[in-house]
């Protein structure tokens, strides 16, 4: 599902697994706890070990896109899929958020 | 076009059956030899039509959801996906991408990645009585020595 680091006002979010509609709620609530505790500046979603994702995953980045922008933060997705790219484009999220194909190293650090 | 072999499956319209359905398809066009894009293809617009059903069709209560799958000539899948549910007003609005009638967690996507994703999509709705979704696509590679 989803597990979150913290450090240096920086939430990554690691999901994992299938991503749709039954599933997404829960990851939405252990992510919104993290922004909640945490009050990162950057939140990254990745998305590197996601084998499924329909677009029930569009409404969940949108919606923590909406959520760090209240608090001027930001927001990126790590995304090595070109499938899930695909359909985060359709969305127009690539407009809202940078979306990177790996994790770079001081992110990552 | 002929039906060579087809399924019929009836599930309640729980949102923990949404991976058994998409899966439960896959499975059965697996016959089929599609490359693994084409199942990805396959299982993500049954995700969002299955995902409709229980989102916009049935709101409130847990109806059915049915689900055929036939194997075509020319190495093509058409699936069915069915409800007795509230139906579409309009049809072609619902199809537009973004709009959205259900909640802010909800991207309004649905048919605009079944449309990408298949060759065909096709919807008829009627207000009270339910949506049917067809979902068609053809896939590249031949059955061998089926």
């Amino acid at each position: 599902m989803v597990r979150c680091e913290a450090s240096n006002e920086v939430v990554t979010a690691y999901l994992c697994g299938e991503i749709d509609h039954h599933i997404a709620p829960k990851i939405r609530e252990d992510i919104d706890a993290n922004i909640q505790s945490y009050r990162p500046k950057l939140l990254i979603l990745d998305f590197s070990d996601v084998s499924f994702m329909d677009s029930s995953g569009i409404g969940l980045i949108m919606g923590r896109y909406r959520k760090m922008s209240l608090s001027k933060g930001k927001t990126e997705v790590v995304c090595p899929c070109a499938r899930m790219q695909k359909i985060m484009q359709m969305a127009g999220i690539d407009r809202l958020v940078e979306i990177r194909k790996e994790q770079t190293d001081e992110v990552n650090k | 076009m002929k039906s060579t072999n087809e399924i019929k499956l009836t599930i309640p319209s729980k949102s923990s059956n949404e991976g058994y359905a998409r899966v439960a398809v896959s499975a059965f066009i697996a016959q089929l030899d599609p490359t693994v894009e084409e199942l990805q293809d396959i299982k993500t617009a049954v995700s969002e039509a299955v995902t409709n059903c229980i989102v916009h069709a049935y709101p409130d209560v847990i109806g059915k959801i049915y689900i055929m799958v036939q194997l075509l000539d020319k190495n093509t899948v058409r699936i069915k996906i069915r409800d007795t549910g509230r139906g579409i007003e309009d049809v072609q609005k619902a199809m537009e991408p973004l709009f959205t009638t259900g909640s802010e967690e909800r991207s309004g996507l649905g048919f605009s990645v079944m449309e990408s994703f298949m060759d065909k999509v096709t919807v008829t709705s009627k207000k009270g009585k339910g949506t049917s979704v067809t979902l068609t696509k053809r896939l590249s590679q031949r059955v061998k020595n089926a």
